[in-house]
């Protein structure tokens, strides 16, 4: 028994070396954004130093860093709430009126998602230049929702399918109409659901950046291709400045995928694994 | 599931009327869907047999499968499409043994259990651009990195991970952000098993080992066909890492099927030769979407 004991103690401590190790980039990131500049890369790399929002106030006031986050903003709550309009009624339809077709027409659905952005990215580029949609915001929103709405289909429908059927029947024969049904009956079942799909469709578009840097130049750039211009150095001293861009761009994700950790995996596998 | 639903159609069938047009909702969505990927497809295939190149606007002529041949003819074609097979093979290899280990360990009872999952989720959630600016300025960097400042701790020469060993170098930072994803499928496959089994073979006095070959593996085997399914679908795809720490380089060795894409739509401007590198990229695709979709369809069954 006393072996056990050890034994178990000793993989809960490789448990919290793993997590630690694999974690690390992410807190170097944290503190990196802190240091003053001069410390940034100073060899050895300093561990203990005074830590300054300097590096906050210059990569966001001090550029156009807003200017990225209002866009990344914009694109990703009006094209999750795109995905929403259209999908919710998809799912709506497939959980509660199912056809011989259904089923193929949600792996259909499933597949779309799938499909390679590399694979289309010239016949968008090509159609957005001659609507004038190339640097747009419309031009995002409406291709981010066509991303996400493979995953709003799938995941709201599978949260459809275990409310009780009892009552939306009840609520039926009480001579309620679709749109009563639907705000009264199912919606407040729904919000926990709902919300996951939110913030899942949330996280992978604010995250995009293959379409993003292919259709839109600076104007309705989002924060993707901002972080990306920090492939080449600018200038000696930027690291600093460049951590604490990327650590403001990257919290209200971590954020969003701590608190919908438990459905992360069915959002990433389209339902396959609950 | 599927034939619950079924029943409740047949239940509501009486009311025809007012029902029917329910099923019409979906219509609008799907009109949307068509729209934003199979009509967009649908030009890559026909844009692929023009020899169109947008800086000269009267070049855009049908030549057949002329782009097609140009592309298999050429030698560069293989080393893209090795390159992009190296990389999703090998990082679907490192993210199975080491998302395989981390399950495991996070699939045992001990205090602290949600704060390590935490922990290891993250590198998941971190834009992937971030994560390339990130290895490439702060830990890769050969002089100031955090790597040479460990690798100099233990006496080693210096090296420049991402100038010496380019194609290596992405894989570790692809894998670093995927491992998490393969880490929590299989992790709800393991907490799918009943406990039960478990405890009663390993009081039969079943090994560690056996037990995990003969009873979690075989219980697994859906869930790893799911992961590796689902996680080279969306590798073949990347893209951000690449064109930040390497751009595809030096020459092309870095360089894979989406990054091609890239260059020859919006450096060379031929939008006839970037689709039919796209057609490529669909059928690659699709051969996996297929398998995939294959193995829910078995899991369906299964649970039918």
């Amino acid at each position: 028994m006393n072996r056990k004991q050890l034994s178990n103690t000793l993989l809960t401590a490789l448990t919290y070396l793993l997590a630690f190790l694999l974690f690390f980039p992410i807190l170097w990131l944290l503190l990196t954004s802190f240091k003053p500049e001069q410390l940034a890369l100073a060899m050895p790399p300093r561990l203990f130093f005074a830590p300054t929002l300097e590096n906050y106030r210059i990569a966001i006031l001090q550029s156009p860093y807003l200017e990225f986050l209002w866009n990344t903003l914009l694109i990703t709550l009006l094209a999750t709430l795109l995905a929403l309009v259209l999908g919710v009624p998809v799912a709506y339809a497939m959980a509660f009126y199912p056809t011989k077709r259904t089923n193929g027409a949600m792996l259909w659905i499933m597949s779309t998602r799938m499909l390679p952005p590399a694979g289309v990215i010239v016949p968008l580029y090509v159609i957005f230049r001659d609507l004038s949609w190339l640097d747009t915001h419309l031009g995002m929103i409406v291709v981010y929702a066509g991303m996400n709405f493979p995953l709003v289909v799938w995941m709201v429908r599978s949260f459809m399918l275990e409310v009780p059927y009892g009552i939306i029947e009840a609520a039926r024969l009480d001579g309620a109409s679709l749109l009563q049904e639907f705000t009264s009956v199912l919606l407040p079942l729904l919000i926990p659901g709902l919300a996951a799909t939110v913030l899942l469709s949330f996280i992978f578009t604010w995250n995009e950046f293959f379409l993003a840097v292919n259709l839109t130049t600076r104007s309705a750039s989002p924060l993707s291709v901002y972080i990306s211009s920090f492939k080449a150095a600018q200038g000696d001293l930027f690291v600093a400045k460049m951590s604490a861009a990327a650590t403001a761009t990257v919290l209200p994700v971590m954020l969003a995928g701590w608190a919908a950790q438990r459905q992360l995996v069915t959002g990433l596998t389209m339902g396959a694994v609950k | 599931m599927a034939s619950q639903a079924l029943s409740r159609s047949q239940a509501t069938g009486k009311k025809k009327s007012p029902m029917e047009f329910r099923r019409w909702l979906s219509a609008p969505g799907i009109l949307f869907l068509v729209i934003v990927t199979q009509v967009p497809f649908l030009l890559t295939l026909y844009y692929s047999t023009r020899g169109w190149n947008l800086l000269r606007p009267d070049s855009d002529t049908f030549i057949g499968l002329r782009n097609f041949s140009r592309i298999i003819g050429n030698a560069e074609f293989y080393i893209v499409l090795g390159n992009t097979v190296y990389l999703t093979v090998a990082v679907v290899v490192v993210t199975l043994v080491l998302g395989m280990i981390l399950a495991l360990l996070l699939n045992r009872p001990f205090s602290g259990q949600g704060i390590a999952r935490t922990l290891l989720i993250s590198p998941f959630l971190i834009m992937p651009v971030v994560t390339a600016v990130l290895w490439k300025n702060v830990l890769l960097d050969p002089v100031f990195g955090l790597s040479a400042y460990l690798i100099g701790l233990f006496g080693l020469p210096a090296i420049d991970l991402l100038a010496q060993y380019p194609m290596q170098a992405i894989i570790i930072i692809v894998s670093w952000q995927w491992t998490p994803f393969v880490m929590l499928i299989l992790l709800a496959g393991l907490q799918s098993m009943p406990e039960s089994t478990l405890e009663a073979a390993s009081i039969d006095g079943a090994s560690g080992w056996n037990l995990f070959r003969y009873m979690i593996l075989p219980h697994l085997r859906s869930f790893i066909e799911i992961a590796l399914l689902l996680e080279m679908i969306f590798i073949l795809n990347v893209f951000g890492v690449i064109f930040v720490t390497t751009s595809g380089g030096p020459g092309i060795v870095t360089t894979n099927l989406p990054f091609q894409i890239f260059q020859e739509a919006f450096s060379r401007w031929n939008v006839g030769r970037a689709s039919a590198y796209g057609v490529f990229a669909v059928i690659l695709a699709n051969i996996l979407v297929v398998l995939f979709l294959r193995v829910i369809g078995n899991q369906n069954e299964q649970e039918a």
